[in-house]
Formats: structure tokens, C-alpha cells, sequence
């Protein structure tokens, strides 16, 4: 049984107004041409999309969830990477 | 619903402090109402209970197409053709968004499918009754999908991130199916008098199981405590069955039709409508498999599997034949 099931691929779908490709779900097939045009089917009847990108899910490579504290941890403490950080004087305009 | 009476494995809601400091941070997340993803750790039960329930769902939108693909054939115009096709090809591409939602727990969709063959997965018990006339295709995307959508909305915010994010999906294409049913029964009520007994024929088979698409009581759903404090499970059984007498009632009255129940009648100190008991011997019986139509559901599924087989192994034998011309071009 399986022997005949088809690969995993994640689906991403660049919307008209121009943002960056967004994952929008998985879906099988046996390859990139067929997944294309199944994610065509599965995910665009409605206008989604201009451009669809698949990749084999097995090609992922994923940061786990135990990774989380040192990988964004580090950020929390860099406030003035943020504008908030820097009062401005009400007096000065436009910045 | 779509998933109905899915079993938790709990026997009661354990209080918090009975828990291990695993599973009290886990239930500490989702009371804070922050997402679980397929990666995070999580209860057995928890993901076996999902895995249930999405793909139960998953079933149900699948096996739904056939009811409504009975009657493709037969639609009255091109035009009425061309939307049942449209709203039948949205159930298929349910079925997909919540297989990959379930695949995410680690089952494969060979797995899902094979359960569902050998009758160890359920689907909605809806699906079992027989689409006899047009009207049939009104009612059904005015009731069924209608309370599609009053159970689907609530589990737009469901602890599980993949499920939450399929119903969200699946919601924004759900009230063109439900509009398309309105308007099939908005044009049989206005049409000559056989015509609008055949969509009072229709809604006097549909109701009832619409009814029960929500469940049994809430007084005799222990599963349902457990699915609620993980939140797989947002609005009770009864909630949902209220709000949907309540919505469509007023419904059935513009149409100039009449529910099947003569117990139906608007109760002032409640706010609400109260209705006649429900059959649930009846819902039992088709969910145990003996409804007028589980046996040609389940071997239209089984037959359309095993006929598309050589397809799908010639497809994968040419992607692999493909690939390996690719890759002695390459060295
Ligand atoms: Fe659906
Ligand atoms: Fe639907």
C-alpha cells in the first residue's frame, strides 16, 4: 500500500498585490509538475494567487520547538531595534 | 457535526493539579490560547483525538460529494451544472486541506484512507441519507452546509494550529454553498405548486438528520468535556443545535415552508426556539452504520479507490523514470 503513496509537498501562493509567497497548506503528488497543477485545483479556485511554488516536504528543514529560547530569545533585550525606544520631542516633526 | 461523537479515551476532565508538569504546561498554553503546532510536544490523547476528529471531518467532506455528485447529471440548467460542480470540486478541496491538517499528527493519508475502507473511521451521519429529488440539493446546501458552517466557525479558533487554519479555509468558501442551496429553494418555492411541494418533500427528510448533525446531548457526552478543555471543541452540541433551530427557522418561514415538527414554536422567556425530541435511536443506528444509504457510500469510496489504483501507480513509476533520466543527464 505503501509503495503507491504519492510524495508530501508544502504549497506556497503569491497573492495578486504583490506580497511574498505565503504557505498555504500540503497536499500529495508524484512530482513537481503534477503538484503544481493539483495546487492549482486545491488552492486557487477563487483568484488566490498569480505564481505557486512547491517544495517536497522532506526538504524541509525546520528549527524545533526546543530551539525557541536560544534562537529568539536573544532579541527580547535589543529593544532600540525598535523606533518605539526613542522618544521624540513634540516639537520636532516628521521623523 | 462533520465529526460527531469523537472519542477523547478520557473517562473524566482531570483537574490541573492531577496533571504531569508536561501536561499542565501544555493545558497552560492552550488556556492562554496560544496555537500547538505538529513539532510541540503534546498528549497522546490529545493527537489521537485530533487525529480522529480531522479526519472524521476529512471523511465527511469526501463521502458529502457523493449525494450531491448524484445529482450533476441531472442539474435542471447549465447554469445550476456549472455551480453544483463548483460546490461539489469545494468539498473535494476540504477533504484535502484536512487530510494534510491530520497528516501533520504523523498518520499517513494511506492510513486515513484504509480506516475509512474498513469502516474503523466514521464520517458525518448526514451523508447516509439518499438525494431522491432537485430539491434534495436546495436542502442540503441550506441545512447541511448551513450547519457546516455553525459548527465550522467556532473551530476557526481551535487550539490546533493546522485544523484551525484548514477551517479558516474552509469557511470562506462555505457560505457560497450554503447561498447556492437558499437560492435552489427560494426558486422551487416560487415555482409552481408541485415544484414547491417538492421542496417541502425536502425539507421534511432533511431536517431531522440535519438535527442530529450536531450530536447526541450534551448530557451524554463525556467526550465533549474533554474535547472543550483542549479546545478541539468550542460551543457544546446543544449550543450549536439552538443556534442553528434559531437561524433557520425564520428562514423556513420566508420560503413559506414548515418544519416537521409540530412541537416547533418560539419561546418568549427563553429567546429561543424550543423544538420536539430528537430520534437518536435513529442517529445511532445509521452512525453504527445502518442508515438507508452506508453501504453504497462506503463501496463508491472503496470502488473509486481501488479503480484509480493503476493511476496512481503510473503516475509515480513515470515520475520515478523521469527523475532517474534527470539525474544520469546530470552526472
Ligand atoms: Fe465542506
Ligand atoms: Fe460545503
Amino acid at each position: 500500500m505503501n509503495r503507491t503513496e504519492w510524495p508530501l509537498w508544502e504549497i506556497f501562493i503569491r497573492s495578486q498585490h504583490g506580497l511574498a509567497h505565503k504557505h498555504v497548506g500540503s497536499l500529495h503528488a508524484p512530482d513537481p509538475e503534477m503538484a503544481v497543477k493539483n495546487a492549482r485545483d486545491v488552492y486557487t479556485r477563487r483568484n488566490e494567487g498569480v505564481s505557486i511554488w512547491v517544495i517536497r516536504s522532506a526538504d524541509i528543514t525546520a528549527s524545533s520547538p526546543g530551539e525557541k529560547e536560544p534562537l529568539f530569545e536573544p532579541a527580547n533585550s535589543k529593544v532600540y531595534r525598535h523606533p518605539t525606544f526613542f522618544p521624540m520631542p513634540d516639537e520636532v516633526k516628521h521623523i | 457535526m462533520y465529526a460527531q461523537m469523537v472519542d477523547t479515551g478520557a473517562k473524566r476532565v482531570r483537574s490541573l493539579d492531577e496533571l504531569s508538569p508536561e501536561e499542565r504546561a501544555f493545558q497552560e498554553r492552550i488556556d492562554a490560547d496560544i496555537k500547538i503546532e505538529p513539532k510541540d510536544w503534546m498528549p497522546e490523547a490529545y493527537r489521537k483525538t485530533l487525529i480522529r476528529q480531522i479526519s472524521q471531518h476529512a471523511h465527511s467532506e469526501i463521502v458529502g460529494m457523493l449525494p450531491e455528485g448524484n445529482w450533476i447529471t441531472r442539474a435542471p440548467t447549465l447554469k445550476r451544472k456549472a455551480i453544483l460542480m463548483a460546490k461539489v470540486q469545494d468539498e473535494a478541496g476540504h477533504g484535502l486541506y484536512l487530510y494534510c491538517a491530520a497528516e501533520t499528527l504523523g498518520v499517513s493519508r494511506d492510513e486515513l484512507i484504509a480506516d475509512l475502507h474498513s469502516g474503523k473511521a466514521k464520517y458525518s451521519s448526514i451523508f447516509n441519507y439518499p438525494t431522491l429529488t432537485w430539491a434534495d440539493i436546495g436542502a442540503i446546501g441550506w441545512l447541511v452546509d448551513g450547519a457546516a458552517i455553525m459548527n465550522q466557525i467556532p473551530l476557526c479558533r481551535c487550539s490546533f494550529g493546522p485544523y484551525s487554519r484548514a477551517m479558516i479555509r474552509v469557511c470562506k468558501e462555505e457560505s457560497f454553498h450554503q447561498r447556492q442551496g437558499f437560492d435552489i429553494m427560494i426558486r422551487l418555492c416560487q415555482g409552481t405548486p408541485e415544484q414547491k411541494a417538492m421542496a417541502q418533500d425536502a425539507l421534511n427528510r432533511w431536517w431531522w438528520p440535519s438535527l442530529m448533525m450536531f450530536g447526541p446531548p450534551d448530557a451524554d457526552s463525556v467526550h465533549s468535556a474533554q474535547s472543550a478543555q483542549w479546545k478541539i471543541k468550542i460551543l457544546s452540541n446543544d449550543e450549536l443545535r439552538q443556534r442553528f433551530v434559531d437561524q433557520t427557522v425564520p428562514q423556513a418561514d420566508f420560503l413559506g415552508i414548515t418544519m416537521p415538527d409540530p412541537l416547533l414554536e418560539w419561546n418568549d422567556e427563553r429567546g429561543h426556539y424550543d423544538f420536539g425530541p430528537i430520534d437518536w435511536q435513529e442517529l445511532f443506528n445509521v452512525v453504527k452504520g445502518n442508515g438507508p444509504c452506508n453501504r453504497e457510500r462506503l463501496s463508491a469510496r472503496v470502488k473509486a479507490w481501488e479503480d484509480g489504483a493503476w493511476v496512481r501507480e503510473a503516475a509515480l513509476a513515470y515520475a520515478e523514470k523521469q527523475a532517474a533520466k534527470a539525474a544520469k543527464q546530470a552526472a
